[in-house]
């Protein structure tokens, strides 16, 4: 059927909104970090690629690409194995199943700023419910100051991060195992396959593609954090804390450098399509369509 | 057996991990400060309203939900006209120029908010767009546009396309087929888009960081920012605070449990 103009119509609000407030704004970024721009004055100056030469010698942002990488391994770990285990134990669609589910799923609808509070409340040294919990418990000994401990901080953030997004990324493995035939049970079954052969023979390469989705999200995601942090440390103590998107915060709000903030924006930009490249690849390497 | 054992096990007390910190809280916002720093973790003798009329007491709170309820509704009404729009043209179009324009907004996805947040903040100051609820509509708007455009688009493709070649042999316009056809046989994934982007919209912090300095047009997540600053080590007021900005989602969530998972799981596909 041909196709009629009228349709053309369809894309005018939609392409001018994104190409006003959205393609513009990244290219000027794109702009911004050739300059010396502090943020505020009408001049600027183009300074070349100085701004990135600056941000990849600096201390802090190498400091923040160590702990974005810190973050997203144990989250993406912590949170792809126990979504997965989850996922396997909640299969059925038995009421308390589904109840289970839906309690899981729960912390997900939660902003990230209120988590962070809860972190902030948790994680307290004093007050908070972690070290009491361990004092009640007798093991004293545990309690720590959790997002005071430069060792720990990460750590602890990561913990809430995953804690928020299992039930989520459970949801994905569900949908995977549901897709699974039951016909390959059946006859897997019929010729006397264990629990574990099964697993290893059917489950688990029949789950490739909702796992590769979880893992590509799951990185993703932790790659982007930045509310959770700026609410429970702000990047501290010592930079600890500090990831990328804490770091082009300060360097822009903090300190006015806005040249080398958006010249860290553009290897944040470069780090994230370049996992998004990847997780397009693996799926299709699945050839999954969802 | 001992796996069936262990397994049982293991969803209790992850149920617990869950459940735990949401509990505390509670109990935390319904005593008052002496009895928290007495016992944090013990049974108030009497429990108290305080915290919560406190903070509608000192607080602009109606102010704050009603700018929630505003930019929140707004903008996912608004996306939802826009992106189906889109994506209705890109499923009707179906050559080398839809997915042209299709990839276009796909690119979106790669942009994480935090590149964008330096450049949209020094924009829509030049714009004398700060502190303007409707500038931070039209942002997130087209923060939110290529998700919403991906998911649509998926669901779109799925319709049977006899039905838009009949209705087009019956001389509907394409105004017509989108919104007599195609909108109503998307409802449910209509749904689902809506409850994904209003939990994005309703609990985003960093544009209406960026962008609402005045303290009468703050949304709900922003204001719980400036609390932090206000009541310090108060965590049963600051916790309060979580509750209540929390308290629309979650009962919006009871009710309509379905398009909250079958929502966030689709938008969270997109990465």
């Amino acid at each position: 059927m041909a196709v009629r103009k009228t349709i053309y119509f369809f894309f005018v609000p939609g392409l001018l909104l994104y190409a006003i407030f959205f393609l513009y704004p990244t290219l000027s970024g794109f702009y911004n970090s050739f300059t010396d721009w502090d943020g505020m004055s009408d001049t600027s100056g183009f300074v070349g690629l100085d701004n990135y030469k600056t941000v990849a010698d600096s201390i802090i942002f190498k400091k923040a690409i160590g702990n974005n990488l810190r973050f997203m391994l144990s989250v993406v770990v912590v949170q792809t194995l126990v979504s997965l285990i989850v996922a396997l134990l909640l299969t059925k669609n038995k009421k308390t199943t589904v109840a289970l589910r839906a309690l899981y799923f729960f912390p997900t609808i939660l902003s990230s700023a209120a988590v962070g509070f809860i972190a902030a409340y948790v994680y307290d040294p004093n007050l908070g419910l972690l070290n009491e919990l361990l004092r009640m418990l007798g093991l004293s000994a545990l309690a720590n100051n959790w997002l005071g401990n430069p060792s720990l901080a990460i750590y602890s953030i990561a913990a809430i991060q995953a804690w928020a997004h299992i039930g989520q990324m459970a949801i994905l493995f569900i949908a995977g195992l549901h897709a699974i035939p039951e016909e390959l049970y059946e006859a897997a079954k019929l010729d006397g396959g264990g629990k574990w052969a099964i697993f290893r023979r059917i489950t688990w390469p029949l789950l490739a593609p909702a796992a590769t989705i979880v893992v590509a999200y799951t990185t993703i995601q932790s790659f982007k954090a930045f509310d959770l942090i700026f609410v429970t440390t702000r990047g501290g103590p010592n930079y600890a804390t500090e990831i990328l998107s804490t770091y082009i915060y300060s360097a822009a709000f903090q300190n006015y450098k806005f040249g080398q903030a958006s010249a860290a924006s553009i290897y944040f930009l470069f780090i994230i399509a370049f996992i998004t490249f990847l997780q397009f690849r693996a799926l299709r390497a699945n050839r999954v369509s969802y | 057996m001992p796996l069936r054992i262990a397994g049982r096990l293991f969803l209790l007390a992850f149920a617990i991990i869950i459940l735990l910190p949401l509990i505390f809280l509670i109990v935390t916002t319904i005593k008052d400060q002496q009895q928290f720093y007495a016992s944090p973790l013990g049974i108030p003798s009497s429990f108290t309203g305080q915290n919560y009329s406190h903070l509608f007491d000192s607080q602009p709170m109606l102010s704050y939900f009603s700018n929630s309820i505003t930019v929140s509704f707004s903008t996912v009404v608004l996306e939802l006209i826009v992106s189906s729009m889109i994506a209705y043209g890109i499923y009707r179009i179906a050559n080398r120029l839809g997915l042209i324009l299709y990839g276009i907004f796909l690119i979106g996805l790669m942009v994480p908010a935090q590149v964008n947040m330096i450049p949209i903040y020094s924009f829509m100051r030049d714009l004398g767009l700060m502190n303007s609820r409707f500038g931070l509509i039209l942002v997130t708007v087209s923060m939110l546009l290529p998700v919403a455009v991906f998911m649509l688009t998926g669901f779109m493709r799925a319709l049977p396309k006899e039905m838009f070649e009949a209705g087009s042999m019956d001389g509907a316009g394409e105004w017509r087929l989108y919104s007599q056809i195609a909108l109503p046989l998307s409802a449910p994934s209509l749904a689902a888009t809506a409850i994904f982007l209003l939990v994005s919209v309703w609990n985003d912090l960093l544009f209406p960081m960026l962008l609402l300095t005045d303290k009468a047009k703050m949304t709900l997540p922003l204001a719980l920012l400036q609390f932090q600053g206000e009541y310090s080590t108060n965590y049963p007021g600051l916790l309060t605070g979580v509750v209540l900005i929390s308290l629309p989602m979650l009962i919006l969530f009871l009710l309509l449990q379905r398009y909250f998972i079958s929502g966030m799981a689709a938008g969270s596909l997109k990465g």
